[in-house]
């Protein structure tokens, strides 16, 4: 065994240029496996709902996607509004634990504001056990001034911190020209979730409601807030409401009752679900990136092979001068199979080293793009042949696996060397 | 006891015109423990066959060869490779040394697949030949006749029963393969190993208290030469 890793660690050397490039190949296509199926592992769980602390969202009629893309995700553009009157209902219904209004259309540098009520940092559960937390010094808005509380992102973002002032601007998207004459003043930075919530700032709903420009329309009609002055529930207005139930029967009922026999509201329920059928019906992207990857293992594993059976002709005379020293065939058949091996495993390890790149890199995007954060050193899952196993543990063992079988063929050939021919000069 | 003992060895090749032709046909040859043999044999005589037959390189048509006790003649192939790697050491005109190694590597390799890699027992030989201050040298590195030197540690490190050298001074001017004749033959007998020494050189072959002529061992060689696939072989 000792005399085979010998011989190994002799051709790699002695081949260094063209086993650095196969070492790299195969690091790629190994880090290039981790990392798709790592990214599509942890995005599915982080879109499909995960342990949400909340089962539903209520929306204007439309799609139910839309619907939580725009709530959960601060994605996508609002369906529309509801009357608040649904809101009270719902908040009233004994079958509800938790309803909290969503009123959207205003950002900051391209960061959502959502006015919402103090209820959002207490009890809600961004998810499951988790409350928002309040980096040091901060509070929760006052729900009758002008107060904000920012996600971390937008702080780390924005430069904002506890005390700053801002002036929201107009719609979803980032308009310079479209600029609030309110000023609101930072009260609180949230801890970081790892969650989409990390993209908003939060003030309080009355807030929106009053900002110069918004129309509310509850009553059908067109009313705008006035300074000093109440306003009268009929004529407000919810984007959403965020609905925690306190049984699965009540979401049935909820679903049955506006879904099906209603035609003013959509019931996005469970939001799980719902991000699932996303995820079927762009299902054919993951496969075809799985697939692109299997690729590249398999061009590298021809890489291997083309690497060392490219040394064949000139290691003729070196495969038999080993058996002239005693080396039995088998022992040169495993030489060439555990050089093979050793270029794979090689290649995986640095392949960590591309996965963590790629990952970290992909992280940076989402995490940009939608506030959900990927963890590098949390792998992803394959299932071959019914198995669970994270992908970090078998792509290495396959690529080593394939690695060890691509250098089968030049262990063939060098197995069938004549000894006697390749040693010596005719004499 | 003979430490080489063959009796009616023979061995053919197929020549491209599809005739057989016979180019090892020893009826018998014996050699004794630490003796020392020069056998000339001129280009093409059958010489290296014979050493290959010998060492289990070849496989004999007919006939018997036993080295130190291994009947090489009765084993397969990965027998004879076992015998080889404990019971034979190889001197070749060429040297075949492994470009990749150094000199001390390649004449662990002289040991791995017999007794198994013995680093002090290279080094000790290495040094024995005058190359202690060149152990980690590649065979590129080093000059002609340092590299026959490496080969004939190399040849040693398996404490061989049986030294067999193929024109080991062909590729060497006079001076340095009168060096590594001494060389060779001092070290067979510092090992107790017993040399049989192949060349057409009749200087290389005056040094040799026993000499014999290949033609009066081997019945085919004077016959014709050998066909191309033997050569070498």
């Amino acid at each position: 065994m000792s005399g085979i890793l010998l011989l190994v660690r002799r051709s790699l050397r002695q081949h260094a240029l063209s086993t650095g490039i196969t070492v790299a190949s195969v690091a790629l296509a190994c880090g290039l496996v981790m990392a798709v199926f790592s990214i599509k592992t942890q995005t599915h769980e982080a879109f499909t709902g995960g342990d949400i602390g909340y089962d539903a969202v209520l929306g204007a009629r439309g799609s139910q996607l839309q619907l939580v893309l725009n709530t959960v995700f601060h994605l996508e553009t609002s369906p529309g509004n509801l009357p608040w009157q649904t809101y009270l209902d719902l908040k009233k219904d004994k079958q509800v634990e938790l309803a909290i209004p969503y009123m959207l259309g205003d950002n900051y540098r391209g960061f959502r504001i959502v006015g919402t009520t103090e209820e959002i940092f207490d009890p809600f559960e961004y998810q499951e056990g988790k409350k928002f937390a309040f980096q040091p010094g901060g509070r929760a808005f006052d729900p009758a001034l002008a107060e904000a509380v920012i996600g971390s992102y937008v702080a780390e973002k924005t430069g904002l911190t506890v005390g700053a002032h801002f002036n929201p601007y107009h719609g979803v998207d980032y308009d310079e020209k479209m600029k609030h004459d309110e000023d609101y003043v930072v009260v609180g930075v949230l801890e970081p979730t790892n969650t989409p919530s990390d993209r908003v700032l939060w003030i309080p709903i009355e807030g929106l409601f009053r900002m110069g420009g918004h129309t509310l329309r509850g009553t059908g009609k067109e009313f705008k807030a006035e300074a000093g002055k109440a306003i009268p529930d009929e004529n407000k207005e919810v984007s959403a409401v965020m609905i925690k139930f306190r049984s699965e029967f009540a979401g049935m009922t909820l679903d049955q009752k506006i879904n099906k026999q209603g035609n003013t509201a959509t019931l996005a329920w469970p939001i799980g679900k719902v991000m699932l059928e996303l995820f079927e019906k762009i299902g054919w992207i993951d496969r075809v990136l799985a697939l692109v990857a299997y690729l590249v293992v398999l061009v590298a594993a021809g890489s291997i092979l083309a690497s060392i059976y490219n040394t064949m002709n000139e290691r003729r005379r070196e495969f038999a001068i080993l058996r002239a020293l005693g080396a039995r065939k088998a022992t040169v058949f495993s030489a060439i199979v555990a050089e093979a091996a050793a270029i794979a495993v090689l290649g995986s390890l640095f392949g960590f080293l591309v996965y963590a790149t790629i990952l970290s890199g992909a992280a940076a995007v989402i995490r940009a793009q939608t506030g959900v954060v990927l963890d590098v050193f949390r792998s992803g899952v394959v299932e071959p042949f019914g198995f669970a196993l994270p992908v970090t543990v078998a792509a290495p063992l396959l690529m080593v696996l394939i690695g060890a079988l691509a250098g089968v063929v030049p262990a063939i050939k060098a197995y069938s060397t004549d000894v006697a021919s390749n040693l010596t000069p005719t004499s | 006891m003979p430490v080489l003992e063959i009796q009616g060895l023979t061995k053919s090749f197929l020549s491209p015109d599809g005739e057989r032709t016979t180019i090892v046909d020893v009826p018998g040859f014996a050699m004794e423990a630490g003796e020392q043999i020069g056998l000339a044999g001129a280009s093409g005589s059958g010489k290296t066959t014979f050493l290959n037959l010998i060492a289990g390189i070849l496989q004999a048509d007919a006939g018997t060869i036993v080295v130190a006790g291994h009947a090489m003649t009765g084993l397969d192939e990965a027998g004879r490779d076992a015998a080889r790697a404990l019971a034979i050491g190889y001197v070749f005109q060429t040297f075949n040394l492994l470009q990749g190694f150094t000199a001390l590597e390649n004449v662990e390799l002289g040991m791995l697949f017999g007794p198994g890699a013995d680093r002090a027992r290279a080094t000790q030989l290495l040094e024995r030949v005058g190359l202690k201050d060149r152990l980690h040298y590649r065979p590129k590195q080093l000059s002609v006749g340092q590299q026959q030197r490496v080969a004939v540690a190399r040849a040693l490190a398996n404490r061989p029963k049986l030294v067999l050298a193929d024109e080991p001074t062909g590729n060497l001017d006079r001076r340095h393969a009168r060096e590594a004749l001494a060389l060779i033959r001092e070290t067979c007998r510092e090992g107790g190993a017993a040399l049989l020494l192949v060349s057409h050189d009749p200087e290389v072959l005056a040094q040799f208290e026993t000499r014999r002529d290949l033609a009066e061992i081997n019945r085919a060689s004077a016959a014709q030469a050998a066909p191309p696939e033997a050569r070498g072989a």
